[in-house]
């Protein structure tokens, strides 16, 4: 009963931040700086993870081809499979939930515990609106983060494959490019956008409903990335179920 | 002017305010005073339309609060002020933004002319050289009359402060104290404090509620606060000892 009183207040709270928008010079202003926030400071992290993610797919693949029956580009094939499908959509989300979903809880938290929501309620403002849907907004960028994500995660695979001596660069190349299908981006892109609108929300919910002081600040923000990656993983089964299948 | 009637809310089944009944007159200091879960801050927070009563009617000039649409409602807060007890000013604004903030939401204004009114604001308030300076950068006093400028900034009909003094120095707390004063009476607007600060009662109170466990248990001014023989008012003032000691030695002629 608990959770689905939970899950009812997540959809009403959904209803209420795309009602009654904010004065749009002011809404404009304020998801420039979502995007600089969210998006632009996520940036190093992920290109950070998804290089060294990539590396170490490639080694990994290397390690187990142990039949010399198999080409070595299946190396980069596999590596690129691995990162388009699931490395760079799902795991850097995941990472994401702990990096910008614990930013957007402990700030409206914060913004909780020491009145400045019940600021912008007095002054006749929809405080959802004003803080939620900016974060929405700046988050459609986010396949942009995973785009950057795929191609360093691939560049990863190349370096060490080819510098670690597995692969030789002609091979690698040949089998990034072998059996392509476009599809699979277009279910990755589509995952990331479910993803992008779960990393917005779900952290703004706990932000935003929370009761007490500090300590609960920071409760809050351990709930709401347990919460995130719980509902991206049940999510991605379900889409990779419903889109791949 | 504000008028209550019959006032009932509660949380959980336990029923917080218990019938209050009540007027706030305009360009006057009112002030609701009571000792801690009185209902001081519930009363405040259905007075601003924060919390919905189960009963009765709140009228700002005749304007039945509960009797209003959603639009008239947010009209009529857009024509209140509130000065919260945590200053609450946006921390990633500077002091200039924070009291533009209520102008960018709800004018047409230019940037320029809001910037004027802005400086007029915190001008009044002694807040000249702070104006790019970011909260956490000045102090509680100086916070206060950041929260003090936000709220006046868009010349609002009523003004509410939650214990506007907590957390300052006594000399500051009068300043502040005297501020609002000063400002109601400039500005000929509703306002109401709560606080259970018995300097601000002695420094601005022109009406004062005094609540407990949900009642108003007593209303009057303050020449009329030291001469009631309502208990619960008479310990709640002499709770404070400095106000205890000035009592005994009046009584020993001293």
């Amino acid at each position: 009963m608990f959770y689905l009183d939970d899950i009812g207040r997540y959809f009403l709270m959904l209803k209420g931040v795309f009602s009654r928008m904010t004065k749009g010079s002011v809404i404009r202003n304020l998801i420039f700086k979502e995007i600089d926030d969210l998006i632009i400071g996520s940036l190093g992290i992920t290109v950070f993870l998804a290089f060294f993610i990539g590396a170490v797919v490639a080694i990994q693949t290397a390690l187990n081809l142990t039949s010399p029956l198999i080409p070595k580009k299946i190396i980069a094939f596999a590596s690129r499979q691995s990162v388009i499908l699931e490395f760079a959509p799902t795991f850097i989300s995941v990472i994401m939930a702990g990096k910008v979903g614990s930013f957007i809880t402990s700030s409206i938290g914060t913004m909780r515990v020491t009145e400045q929501i019940d600021a912008l309620e007095v002054m006749g403002i929809n405080s959802l609106n004003y803080l939620v849907f900016p974060k929405i907004i700046a988050m459609l960028t986010y396949p942009f983060v995973i785009a950057i994500a795929m191609f360093t995660g691939v560049f990863g695979a190349y370096i060490a494959g080819v510098y670690g001596g597995f692969v030789s660069s002609t091979d690698f190349l040949t089998g990034l490019r072998e059996e392509f299908i476009p599809y699979h981006l277009v279910y990755s892109f589509m995952k990331t956008f479910l993803f992008a609108f779960l990393l917005a929300t779900i952290p703004s919910f706990h932000g935003y409903y929370m009761k007490g002081g500090a300590l609960e600040v920071g409760k809050a923000s351990t709930s709401a990335f347990v919460w995130t990656t719980v509902v991206i993983i049940i999510s991605n089964y379900v889409l990779t179920q419903l889109l791949l299948s | 002017m504000i008028e209550v009637t019959d006032l009932h809310k509660g949380f959980n089944g336990e029923e917080i305010l218990k019938g209050i009944t009540t007027t706030f007159d305009r360009g006057k200091t009112n002030l609701i005073i009571g000792t801690s879960g009185s209902g001081k801050t519930v009363f405040l927070k259905c007075l601003l339309g924060l919390f919905t009563p189960e009963k009765g009617t709140i009228c700002y000039d005749g304007a039945t609060y509960s009797e209003l649409n959603e639009q008239q409602q947010r009209d009529l807060r857009e024509q209140m002020g509130m000065v919260f007890q945590g200053s609450a000013l946006f921390d990633s604004m500077t002091v200039e933004e924070n009291v533009m903030f209520p102008l960018m939401m709800f004018t047409k204004q230019k940037r320029e002319e809001m910037l004027e009114r802005v400086h007029e604001v915190l001008d009044r308030v002694n807040l000249e050289n702070a104006e790019k300076k970011l909260p956490s950068e000045i102090s509680g006093g100086m916070q206060k009359r950041v929260a003090i400028a936000r709220a006046i900034v868009t010349r609002p009909k009523y003004l509410f402060c939650d214990e506007p003094n907590s957390g300052l120095d006594p000399r500051t707390a009068i300043v502040i104290d005297n501020l609002i004063k000063e400002i109601t009476e400039e500005n000929d607007i509703t306002t109401v404090i709560n606080t259970h600060d018995m300097n601000s009662v002695m420094e601005i109170g022109e009406k004062i509620v005094f609540l407990k466990n949900g009642y108003l248990e007593w209303e009057g001014d303050k020449s009329q606060i030291f001469k009631t023989d309502n208990t619960a008012v008479t310990e709640f003032v002499y709770s404070s000892n400095l106000f205890k000691k000035v009592r005994d030695a009046q009584l020993k002629g001293l």
